[in-house]
């Protein structure tokens, strides 16, 4: 094993399809024992370099390392380090839970029995002992990823690529997943966990890299990024409704950002570079005898970094597994990145 | 039990096989737990049999008896043939499905998952030609020869198939959903099935088909289950009917098998 302090390390990754260049030069760095997400919207890249570092696609250039073995030229070893789970559920439907994860302990190694024993103790841990001898086609969304999840782990890798691992889960199977992940965490495995979902980035990953368009366009801690060039937010509620555009008003004539109206909250908010204004601004709304509600300055959440960084907007947006019927129980509204439509 | 602590930088031919050996328990699991493909695999010998025994023995042979001692080489080397199809179906299925991504991803031998679907599927064909052979005799089909000339005849069709299935593994790789496989799969093996004597004699067709039949791989297939399975005297000696099989057999693998490794390394 060659010991490195960083699990992964990919430098100035390109990989084009035909004309698209889905990677224009990526680098990403997953310090060994910590989560690295990768926050992109859709058709960023995520997957491209998901598959890159999981021995699956030849980088086009650059080069990445997985615990110091180069994915291209050492993919064979790279392969006996790392677990894969994919966007799209890559479980044998035709053969039962216990049977997928036996023929991936058999494939990766282990004894009739040892395969076996793995087999249950993972099902077990998933909660699929239940249906451990019914055949995956017959399971729900959410217990194909699961069955996934543990087929991942059957060689209990040290580094652990999760594309989109709760995409399509309903909030309680998604909470599991999280919890998974933190616990193979504690002990040590690195994750590199792509994701759409700013919360899941936020609550899971110490490092984050935002991808858009085949580049890296932000990198840091959560935090990091929520504090990065100063993004702080200030929301405005006055006591009442008809203060609104007074409080609007008052506030861009002091800041340089644009205030945002929500109309049904009566809430203003805008983005701030120097909280060293607020005694101002609430000396001004004083004077103008406007009665406060609500007075406060936060940091920016990971949304609206990615829109400061981006330009594209976050919205409100089924899960795509809803609609495409996959069946997650119970379907969950929750913040995802998306081009808007401009 | 832990995983290797230390990376090893190849495959071992041991490891090979035992890699060949899992995927291959896996097909034949597979077969276990999907009864529509195992009740295919069973009910298609049978209507082809019954279907044919009785719409053409009349009319054809004179009589079901004779028509079914002359057509049931034919419709095993038929039953078997399409069944090599299931092949590239499962192969097909387990790129669409992502299993292919996983078995990539896991340090096995990379022409492992090939090796195993194919292993497998002789169980397929073992079966194929039992249930035809079976059923067959339970229609009144009768062996001609000596039980080991009909045993060299189920082994020159198992022989036969394997050869190819590379083909079938091939449209596999190459068309992307199981329908697609199963619509070229169709187009390119009926007028190789049918255009062929197994179930009537070449000698009344037009002279343009007479020449297909006659270089046709299925035509000497089905002449050597013949003279196998029936009658030395009546349908020629089997010797020159065995060799050109096995010749075409010969000649299916060495085209296919690296096409359809070529397409599967350019997928891996």
């Amino acid at each position: 094993m060659r010991e490195e302090g960083n699990a992964i390390e990919a430098r100035e990754l390109v990989k084009r399809f035909g004309k698209t260049t889905a990677l224009a030069g990526v680098d990403l760095t997953a310090r060994t024992g910590t989560v690295l997400g990768l926050l992109g919207p859709n058709g960023a890249g995520k997957t491209t370099a998901v598959r890159i570092l999981a021995t699956l696609l030849r980088p086009d250039g650059g080069e990445a390392r997985v615990c110091g073995y180069d994915v291209a030229r050492e993919a064979h070893q790279v392969r006996q380090l790392i677990g894969l789970t994919g966007q799209y559920a890559s479980v044998d439907e035709g053969l039962s839970g216990t049977n997928n994860l036996i023929m991936i302990g058999r494939l990766l190694g282990l004894s009739r029995a040892g395969a076996r024993a793995r087999a249950a103790e993972l099902l077990a841990r998933f909660e699929l002992s239940d249906a451990a001898g019914r055949a995956a086609k017959t399971y729900s969304g959410g217990m194909r990823r699961r069955l996934d999840l543990a087929a991942s782990l059957v060689g209990r890798p040290r580094v652990l690529c999760l594309d989109e691992p709760t995409t399509g889960l309903d909030p309680h199977s998604r909470n599991e997943v999280w919890t998974m992940i933190r616990g193979l965490v504690a002990d040590g495995t690195t994750v590199l966990l792509t994701t759409q979902y700013l919360d899941e980035a936020d609550q899971l990953a110490h490092d984050i890299a935002v991808i858009d368009r085949g580049t890296v366009i932000a990198t840091g801690t959560p935090d990091e990024l929520k504090a990065g060039a100063g993004r702080q937010v200030l929301e405005v509620t006055p006591a009442k409704r008809a203060d609104v555009d007074v409080v609007a008003a008052v506030l861009s004539a002091r800041l340089s950002g644009e205030p945002a109206l929500s109309a049904e909250s009566a809430r203003v908010t805008i983005q701030v570079d120097d909280g060293r204004q607020m005694p101002e601004i609430v000396r001004e709304l004083d004077d103008r005898g406007i009665e406060l509600a609500e007075f406060t300055l936060r940091k920016a959440s990971l949304d609206e970094v990615f829109l400061a960084l981006t330009g594209h907007r976050a919205e409100e947006e089924d899960t795509p597994a809803q609609k495409a019927g996959a069946g997650a129980p119970a379907p969950d509204r929750r913040k995802r990145l998306s081009r808007s439509a401009r | 039990m832990t995983a290797i602590s230390i990376p090893v930088r190849r495959v071992g031919p041991v490891t090979s096989l035992r890699n060949t050996f899992t995927l291959t328990w896996r097909s034949v699991l597979k077969l276990r737990t999907n009864p529509e493909d195992l009740f295919g695999l069973l009910l298609q010998p049978i209507m082809y049999l019954i279907l044919f025994t009785y719409v053409f023995g009349g009319s054809i042979a004179g009589g079901t008896h004779q028509y079914l001692q002359f057509s049931l080489p034919g419709i095993m080397v038929l039953s078997v043939v399409f069944a090599t199809l299931g092949t590239g179906i499962m192969l097909s299925q387990d790129v669409a499905t992502g299993v292919f991504d996983r078995f990539r991803s896991l340090p096995i031998a990379r022409w492992a998952p090939l090796a195993g679907a194919i292993f497998g599927d002789m169980v397929r064909y073992i079966i194929s030609v039992v249930v035809t052979l079976g059923f067959g005799m339970i229609l009144g089909f009768r062996i001609g020869t000596s039980p080991i000339a009909a045993a060299m005849g189920c082994l020159l069709l198992l022989v036969f198939a394997v050869a190819m299935c590379w083909a079938s593994a091939l449209i596999g790789m190459l068309v992307k959903t199981a329908q697609g496989v199963q619509l070229w799969g169709f187009l390119l093996m009926f007028p190789l099935v049918f255009g062929s004597n197994i179930l009537t004699q070449a000698d009344k067709m037009p002279g343009w088909l007479q020449a297909f039949v006659k270089i046709n791989p299925v035509t000497y297939l089905t002449e050597a289950e013949r003279a196998l399975l029936v009658s030395g005297t009546l349908y020629g000696p089997a010797g020159p009917p065995v060799a050109k099989s096995l010749l075409w057999a010969l000649g299916i693998f060495v085209v296919f098998a690296p096409l359809a490794v070529w397409a599967y390394r350019r997928k891996t």
